[in-house]
């Protein structure tokens, strides 16, 4: 037996260089928030999945830091970890325990705090989040080396061209500024982009998601338990996960990540959608762009364009709102920011929002069918996870 | 001009002395950030991450591998499968019937990016290029490129394997030069 699970509060952190907060304040933000909007206490919280990947911060234990902090000791907890995909893991985690009815109420909490280490160190500990023996030890590859290798091989296969990329930058960019929680706040143009410099080449510092400290939290509960909170549920109809080789010499081609097809394939066989029309079933989507090469693939993976012409998404502007799939209206990793533990947790806060209509009238979808998609690749396609989500209530 | 791995430790040298002067002045290693104002605390323990890792089972692939000139990879007696990085224990057929195989050194580049804001343990070399190659029998490796100059390199171009000593450190590895077209 499962039963229905439902978002029923979200809260979203300020993104960007949080100097002014430690992790557990940082944290609490988000945590107070969602709490007041599902109306429990804290003791109504049976479980907690935390999401925090750390190296860069101070606090080794953020998890139990953090609970001390927000008044939840006690609950049952667990420190989740699938890389830039944790948040997305912690929503899994939380989402299963009250499908299984060891829980009726469960939050996932996701926080990370980059800024206490200096960049250099930060970029290594991200360069180690692949194979460290075979890949790092002796070749020093970095998170922007790694999405590289796909983005050489992408344009010389495909014929996109680094202006391509940069569209994918711009749009996110824009959405950005009208998302107060976003890192960034200024609209960038495709030259601005296209003058900036290298980074890992062919990214430039303008495909790169930039280092954030965040935080995000939501309050899921049983169908039972949704109806006594709250009159506007967000659903999860489906979660699809998979995971990838750690040696990208070991991928088949470097033009998709597999891992991001197969979890797609999956979340979609679970709501019985197809992926060759599953445009036509999602109002908006938040996928994976650490890099701005990442929502091309995405694109392809999840099966809004066809292998190879993800790139005329972005080049035709159909991922902007009111074109045939919008994606990242929240201004994605690239722009909002890419606070590894909270970003799924985020994905899942602002598609929760947007689906009941509440988020800034410059970046809100129409909501036609009532379902979003996220997207949440840890490592270079490492981990992979697609979570549907839906104002319908899910037929079990 | 100072490499990366200098500046950064440039940067921390900056804001500890700072942090003692804070200390000298108020008793306390609190220094404000640059850019916000905002009071941070400066660490006052510090670590040095070093680890030792287990190359027993392998260590025919350094001594009789790169101390020889040879990339070896190994493979599995039963089924056949080819392991590179090499692995002692064949999953599939879960057996530890295994032998060690030198590699082919001609093959060509299926992807390569060049690095150029570097982690803090590489801040000391210059750009590198590191690219994915697939050798003659179909085996991927992932190595330096000797080449740096986005202009000299494209996907599918010949390239062969060297084992090579990476100084400063002195130690050696293996990297793909690229072979001169007619
Ligand atoms: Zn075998």
């Amino acid at each position: 037996m499962t039963r229905n699970v439902a978002i029923v509060g979200t809260g979203h952190s300020k993104f960007g260089n949080r100097y002014d907060v430690n992790i557990a304040e940082l944290a609490w933000e988000a945590i107070k928030q969602a709490l007041e909007e599902a109306g429990v206490e804290q003791k109504d919280v049976e479980f907690v999945s935390f999401s925090n990947v750390g190296g860069w911060s101070s606090e080794g234990l953020a998890s139990v830091v953090t609970l001390e902090y927000a008044g939840l000791t006690g609950a049952e907890l667990y420190r989740v970890e699938a890389a830039c995909a944790s948040g997305s893991a912690a929503i899994k985690a939380a989402h299963d325990a009250i499908a299984s009815g060891q829980a009726d109420i469960a939050m996932a909490i996701g926080v990370e705090k980059m800024n206490e280490s200096p960049t250099p160190t930060v970029i290594e500990f991200i360069g180690r989040a692949g194979n460290f023996f075979w890949e790092f030890q002796n070749f020093g590859l970095t998170f922007p080396g790694y999405y590289a290798l796909y983005a050489t091989r992408y344009l010389a296969e495909y014929g996109a061209t680094e202006e391509d990329l940069c569209r994918v930058a711009v749009k996110n960019h824009y959405y950005a500024s009208v998302n107060p929680k976003a890192q960034f706040q200024m609209p960038i143009t495709v030259e601005k982009c296209m003058k900036s410099r290298y980074i890992a080449w062919p990214l430039k510092l303008f495909d790169c998601s930039p280092i954030t400290d965040g935080a995000a939290a939501v309050v899921l509960a049983s169908e039972e338990m949704a109806k006594k909170l709250t009159d506007s549920p967000v659903w999860i109809e489906s979660i699809g996960v998979s995971s990838g080789t750690s040696n990208l010499s070991r991928r088949d081609d470097f033009l998709h990540l597999e891992a991001g097809t197969i979890a797609a394939n999956r979340a979609y066989k679970k709501a019985g959608l197809s992926r060759d029309d599953i445009v036509r079933h999602v109002d908006v989507a938040e996928v994976h762009d650490c890099f701005t090469i990442a929502e091309i693939l995405a694109y392809e993976d999840l099966g809004f364009a066809k292998r190879g012409e993800g790139y005329q998404l972005i080049r035709n502007e159909e991922t902007y709102k009111g074109g045939k799939i919008p994606v990242n209206l929240s201004g994605g990793l690239k722009a909002k920011g890419h606070p590894l533990g909270a970003t799924g947790i985020s994905m899942a806060v602002d598609l929760t929002r947007q689906l009941q209509g509440r988020v800034e009238k410059e970046r809100q979808a129409d909501i036609k069918v009532g379902r979003a998609l996220a997207h949440n690749i840890g490592g270079t396609g490492h981990y992979a996870y697609v979570t549907l989500y839906s104002l319908s209530k899910p037929r079990r | 001009m100072s490499n990366q791995r200098e500046q950064a430790d440039m940067f921390l040298k900056q804001m500890e002395s700072f942090a003692n002067e804070m200390k000298k002045a108020i008793g306390l290693p609190i220094i404000p950030e640059p850019k916000s104002g905002a009071q941070l605390w400066y660490d006052q323990r510090e670590i040095t991450l070093k680890f030792l890792i287990s190359v027993e089972k392998i260590k025919k692939f350094f001594h009789e591998g790169l101390a020889q000139g040879k990339l070896l990879a190994t493979r599995c007696k039963k089924c056949g499968r080819i392991f590179f990085p090499p692995q002692v224990d064949c999953p599939y057929c879960k057996t530890s019937d295994m032998e060690w195989i030198e590699l082919p050194k001609e093959g060509e580049l299926v992807t390569y990016t060049i690095i150029t804001t570097r982690p803090y343990s590489f801040g000391h070399y210059p750009d590198y290029t590191v690219g994915v190659v697939k050798l003659k029998n179909g085996v991927q490796v992932t190595a330096w490129i000797r080449e740096t100059d986005p202009k000299k390199l494209r996907v599918g171009m010949p390239v062969k394997l060297e084992i090579v000593k990476r100084e400063p450190e002195g130690y050696l590895t293996y990297e793909f030069v690229p072979v001169e077209e007619e």
